[in-house]
């Protein structure tokens, strides 16, 4: 068994987008076969929370030099691009 | 099905047509009709216009009406409520992912939340109106609350 990969969650107050944002990609990864470890928090809060990520999916920027790979998209929230953006997870994920 | 929207939404807090010149406008009315009702408190407007000048909440949407969801931290909630507000003219707000770009915004969705994982499905029920097409252009298009109930429940 692969460890399960951690997904850190961002957006302004992580209350709102990021959760929409944290159900869609469990949901789907889910789905790809891939069992993830959501954990959502406030763009501010992502250096500090970064070291065991994988990977940091964010609706609004991050600061910057995080040394780990970074999403930015609107994709859960508008679904333009959703499809391109979950392959892109995915690659991250299975990377 | 939008119950969850429409369950969250008191009809006094549905603004349709508005005259606004700024998103601090919008904010500003929306914000004032949840405290009338009880639902948030005072220091809600404040928050909400605070965390929308560092961390905008517009929503490009690549077509004719864009949409923006301010909100704030949980603290200044007392009941979990939404406002909703179509503008006679939009006004701009700057983009979620990019905080330097405005775009101009038609319908604004106001989310006053206390808990996510219990305000899960109103949440998802936003998402899921903000990608079904031409829903957006049917709120905008309303001209009575009954009307915007109409596209909710469609």
């Amino acid at each position: 068994m692969p460890r399960t990969k951690v997904v850190l969650v961002a957006c302004g107050t992580a209350v709102a987008t990021s959760t929409v944002v944290a159900n869609a990609i469990e949901e789907e990864m889910r789905e790809r076969g891939i069992a993830v470890d959501i954990r959502q928090c406030k763009a501010t809060e992502v250096p500090g929370l970064i070291d065991d990520v994988d990977l940091v999916v964010s609706t609004t920027p991050v600061p910057p030099d995080l040394d780990k790979p970074v999403i930015t998209t609107l994709a859960f929230l508008t679904g333009i691009g959703k499809a391109e953006v979950l392959d892109k997870i995915e690659a991250a994920l299975r990377g | 099905m939008h119950d969850s929207i429409s369950r969250h939404l008191d009809p006094e807090a549905i603004c349709l047509g508005v005259e606004a010149t700024s998103n601090r406008d919008v904010i500003d009315l929306l914000a004032g009709r949840l405290a009338a009702l009880g639902r948030v408190r005072p220091s809600f407007a404040g928050a909400v216009l605070a965390r929308e000048a560092s961390m905008p909440t517009g929503l490009p949407l690549g077509g004719a009406v864009n949409v923006a969801v301010p909100h704030t931290d949980p603290e200044h909630v007392v009941k979990p409520s939404l406002a909703l507000a179509t503008l006679a003219r939009p006004v701009g707000f700057g983009s979620m992912d990019d905080p330097d770009e405005e775009i101009p915004v038609g319908v604004v969705m106001m989310l006053a939340l206390d808990n996510k994982d219990a305000q899960i499905d109103m949440l998802r029920e936003v998402a899921e109106l903000i990608q079904r097409p031409g829903a957006l252009a049917a709120l905008a298009a309303a001209t009575s609350p009954d009307e915007i109930y109409a596209v909710l429940g469609a």
